[in-house]
């Protein structure tokens, strides 16, 4: 059952630019286990909506079917969802984009979900640079049907039943940036300062914006042994930078240290700042980023921040070239071609 | 023996040799005549070298479907050589090119050879080989024209017409056509027995195929999302969508008012086609029986979710991958009851391109009015063929039937949004579309069971109402499809014959046959399913009912048993499951022997 979150509201939460509180942002109340991470990137999703003025109905949230994907319950209310079904996200939230490129795609996924079984439709969404947002919640397991290793599973990792995966596992955020994606993070559901910032920017980015988000699993994965534990997680992260998300017309305030900081731009003239990069690393270079994860896999570290990003590819409605109105607003007159027009076809065919 | 405007050609050629163009030319000139013709592509699921042919029935009664029997055949694959000659009628004709000499082993006393040297011909006056080529085509049609009296005025119109804006390409063909007409004139006793001769039968028909129809209907039905994944038959229907929108569907801005994806399989085409109707777009795919055992999946979810789609299913010869390029109807069974769980699914049964286009952009309303999918059940011979049928046409004044959906004022006058609520108690919900008011009329769609108010939910009694409600949405859709076409004002006969799709052509040259042999049957045509209650009611009130369909196992005759409440022993099945498009005898000589049996 989803509960319906309590209606109270404290007169003096504080509201952003649109009159909205934060809560105005929630979805209804989880029944994910106490403490699972993707509750925190729930929370996260909810904090980055509220502070960039989204107009809830403007988000349009999908997901497939796992523990990851029965979120969409549980943020934006007052968003429309679609929980479709198992690894089949990517193509329900390509026809509605196609059908409507106003709104923002905010699709969630999870491991199992978007690493094997939806492995086929992941992979051409990212080459399709398919505006929308997506989120893996990665705990290296399949939660909802009690613990099985997943294809993100690392090799090696102990599960809390004791067996050892012995596959190798699936990189996603290689795997996007070997398929093109336009903007690649990665980033830990324990960390909500490097978390918010980055789904801020990856709402702002216009195309394929990829965040794989390593979130244990509190029932079965969060055991000694497993590289996907509160633990494992927060004793190999490695950050890439620690970032700002700057929205357009937003004064610059703080000052950053020249060759240790970078400055990026987005579309819509939105700035992310990273500081204190990784030496060696151009966020705006996809081969040194792939060169960074790479690394970071052989010394078992979790590279996490803003792996790429690139502002050159176009997106899927530029590229086949889609009417700058949403599809789903046509109307006969713009659709119909008229009987004349039938009249003139059916003569070319006698 | 005259043979006037009843005859049957067979080209024999190898694929990918441009015969196609040929042929048509041929076809399209006796249409051109004012006799009715139809011709049929039997060709192999391969791009170069192997046998293809193309059999066109002229018949001046007007009837179009497949007929047994080659009254001439024209030989220009030696490959085929031997079952080229074989398929010729006693009293036939052999034309092949006498280039090379025709093996002992190919000479039978029962038919006319009539050899004409093309390849020598086109060797001598064309220097491009692939010209050479070409030109041996257009001369055996040119040959033909003389045999059989084919105005030579007609051929020129349409070869004007084919190469409008290549003009220079014109002459080389008549010169072609010429050399063809030439050498029967200079060698041959000419016209044959069986020839054409003018009429003026076709009226304002027009001469076009059902994919093309289909593609075409969806454009004028205002879909605007297409995601499909190329499998024959169906491919072409995707194309004629994009040439058709390309032509008429572009925006002053030079941009177009569709969106056209070729998806990364079947799977990603119905679930794009899924994401777009749910965000209030029109939109379809299309494919054939392997497409849509892969959409199953999505099928379901469309179903419980109650998102509308549109699915055009130009079915292919099965099970599995079966005969690519050969016609059946046989996933009737598949379509209907597509998906796990308790799932039904609304088919459409279009006969001729004429329904193709009708059936296309009915499609549409009805998918967002019972918020459902739909599928067109075409099929090969429908989908491929070029078919004389009626004229398209439209009224200006239709408007789109965007079904039961709130707007941002019929929202504000709801205190809370039920998605699932039987409101009119019809079973059909009213939806919302993303993002059309800013606090109301949001909800998370889902395959999973939820309440009327499209809150998750296990709860036995509340998944049971929903069940109930899509059953009883079901039975609106028995008053929303297309009523069955009665062939009678009243059923008179003992017998009757149900029949639907491509075998309706057959169908009635056997109804006649069978008359004129004194067995009189009343006739209907299925046109939807679900079922109305027109088809019980003629089961009941006839003692047996032939049902004719393409495919092994009866499906149609099965539905008809799960469906309805008839007795199944009325019911016989009329089978045809080779391939090959039906024929009129296949169904008279199964009628025949179970009439004379049971007497």
């Amino acid at each position: 059952m989803s509960y319906v979150r309590p209606k109270f509201r404290h007169p003096l939460l504080p509201t952003n630019d649109l009159g909205y509180t934060a809560s105005d942002y929630e979805g209804s109340l989880s029944t994910l286990c106490a403490g699972c991470g993707h509750d925190s990137i729930s929370a996260a999703i909810v904090q980055a909506c509220f502070e960039m003025n989204i107009e809830p109905h403007k988000v349009a949230k999908l997901s497939g079917i796992g523990c990851s994907s029965k979120t969409p319950a549980y943020f934006l209310g007052q968003s429309h969802g679609f929980n479709t079904v198992h690894g089949r996200m990517p193509s329900v939230a390509t026809g509605a984009n196609l059908a409507n490129r106003d709104l923002i795609y905010l699709g969630v996924s999870g491991d199992g979900d978007t690493a094997s079984i939806g492995m086929g439709q992941f992979v051409h969404a990212v080459r399709r640079n398919l505006n929308m947002v997506y989120i893996v919640m990665n705990n290296g397991c399949y939660g909802l049907t009690k613990g099985q290793d997943s294809a993100t599973a690392d090799r090696g990792s102990k599960s809390k039943a004791g067996s050892v995966n012995p596959f190798e596992s699936i990189d996603l955020c290689g795997l996007a940036l070997e398929l093109g994606a336009t903007f690649v993070g990665q980033s830990f559901s324990g960390d909500k300062t490097q978390l918010i910032p980055l789904i801020k920017a990856a709402m702002n980015h216009i195309g394929f914006a990829f965040l794989n988000v390593i979130s244990p699993c509190v029932t079965f994965n969060n055991n000694v042994g497993s590289t996907k534990s509160y633990d494992y997680v927060r004793q190999h992260m490695e950050a890439t930078s620690t970032m700002d998300f700057v929205p357009m017309q937003t004064e610059i305030t703080a000052t950053y240290d020249a060759g240790t900081d970078a400055a990026i731009t987005l579309h819509d003239g939105s700035l992310v700042h990273l500081h204190k990069l990784a030496e060696g690393w151009d966020p705006s270079n996809r081969m040194s980023a792939i060169q960074a994860l790479q690394h970071a896999r052989n010394d078992a570290k979790v590279l996490t921040g803003l792996i790429y990003y690139g502002a050159t590819d176009t997106e899927l409605h530029e590229v086949l070239n889609t009417s700058d109105r949403p599809l789903n607003s046509l109307k006969e007159n713009e659709l119909c071609p008229g009987k004349a027009k039938l009249e003139e076809i059916n003569k070319g065919l006698r | 023996m005259s043979m006037i405007n009843d005859f049957v050609v067979r080209f024999a050629n190898v694929n990918g040799t441009g015969s196609a163009s040929a042929n048509y030319l041929f076809a399209k000139s006796i249409f051109r005549m004012g006799i009715p013709v139809s011709p049929k592509n039997i060709f192999p699921s391969n791009i170069q070298g192997l046998p293809t042919w193309y059999e066109v029935r002229v018949n001046e009664k007007g009837y179009l479907g497949r007929r047994d029997g080659v009254d001439i055949c024209v030989s220009v694959n030696p490959q085929s050589l031997k079952q080229d000659v074989a398929c010729v009628t006693p009293g036939g004709y052999f034309v092949y090119d006498n280039t090379k000499p025709l093996a002992a082993e190919f000479i039978r006393e029962d038919i006319t050879y009539l050899g004409i040297p093309l390849m020598a011909t086109c060797n001598r006056e064309y220097t491009d080989p692939r010209q050479r080529q070409l030109f041996k085509n257009v001369m055996y049609v040119g040959a033909l024209s003389a045999l059989l009296e084919i105005e030579f005025p007609v051929l020129e119109d349409l070869l004007a017409e084919q190469f409008a804006g290549k003009e220079k390409l014109i002459a080389p063909n008549v010169k072609a056509l010429k050399l063809g007409i030439d050498f029967v004139q200079e060698n041959f006793t000419y016209p044959l027995p069986m020839r054409v001769e003018r009429r003026d039968l076709v009226g304002n028909h027009i001469l076009t195929d059902g994919n093309s129809a289909c593609g075409l209907g969806a454009v004028y039905a205002g879909a605007t999302v297409v995601a499909w994944y190329p499998i024959t038959p169906s491919t072409s229907v995707a194309e004629a969508f994009h040439d058709y929108a390309t032509d008429l569907r572009i925006d002053e801005h030079g941009k177009t008012n569709f969106a056209i994806v070729q998806a990364e399989d079947e799977l990603a085409a119905i679930g794009m086609v899924v994401g777009a109707s749910w965000n209030g777009s029109r939109s379809f795919t299309a494919t054939s029986g392997p497409g849509v055992s892969l959409m199953n999946e999505f099928l379901g979810l469309a179903y419980f979710a109650e998102v509308p789609a549109v699915l055009i299913d130009v079915q292919r010869t099965g099970p599995s991958t079966g005969m690519p390029t050969r016609t059946q109807q046989s996933d009737l069974t598949l379509a209907a009851y597509a998906s796990h769980g308790d799932t039904k699914h609304v088919m459409l049964f279009p006969s001729t391109p004429t329904e193709c286009f009708e059936m296309t952009a009915d499609s549409f309303d009805l998918a967002e009015r019972l918020q459902t999918p739909i599928m067109i059940m075409s099929d090969l011979d429908l989908g491929m063929n070029d078919h004389m049928t009626a004229p398209y046409q439209w009224d200006d004044t239709r408007t789109y039937d965007r079904g039961k959906t709130y707007s941002a004022e019929d929202l504000e006058a709801i205190t809370r949004y039920g998605r699932y609520l039987d409101v009119d108690g019809d079973g059909i919900p009213y939806r919302t579309i993303p993002g059309v008011h800013p606090q109301k009329g949001s909800y998370v769609v889902r395959g999973s069971s939820r309440d009327e108010y499209a809150v998750y939910t296990e709860d036995s009694a509340a998944y049971k109402r929903n069940m109930d409600r899509l059953a009883k949405k079901w039975e609106t859709a028995k008053t929303l499809v297309h009523a069955p076409q009665r062939y009678q004002e009243k059923n008179s006969q003992r017998n009757g014959v149900m029949f639907f799709g491509t075998t309706t052509d057959s169908a009635q040259e056997a109804l006649d046959i069978l008359k004129e042999q004194g067995y009189g049957l009343d006739a209907l045509r299925l046109r939807a399913f679900p079922f109305n209650t027109t088809v019980a009611e003629f089961i009941t009130s006839h003692d047996r009912v032939f049902v004719i369909e393409q495919n092994r196992d009866g499906q149609m005759r099965s539905l008809l048993t799960n469906e309805l409440t008839v007795d199944p022993s009325k019911l016989i099945s009329v089978l045809n499951y080779d391939g090959m498009p039906i024929t009129a005898h296949t169904i008279t000589d199964q009628i025949l022997h179970h009439m004379q049996s049971a007497q």
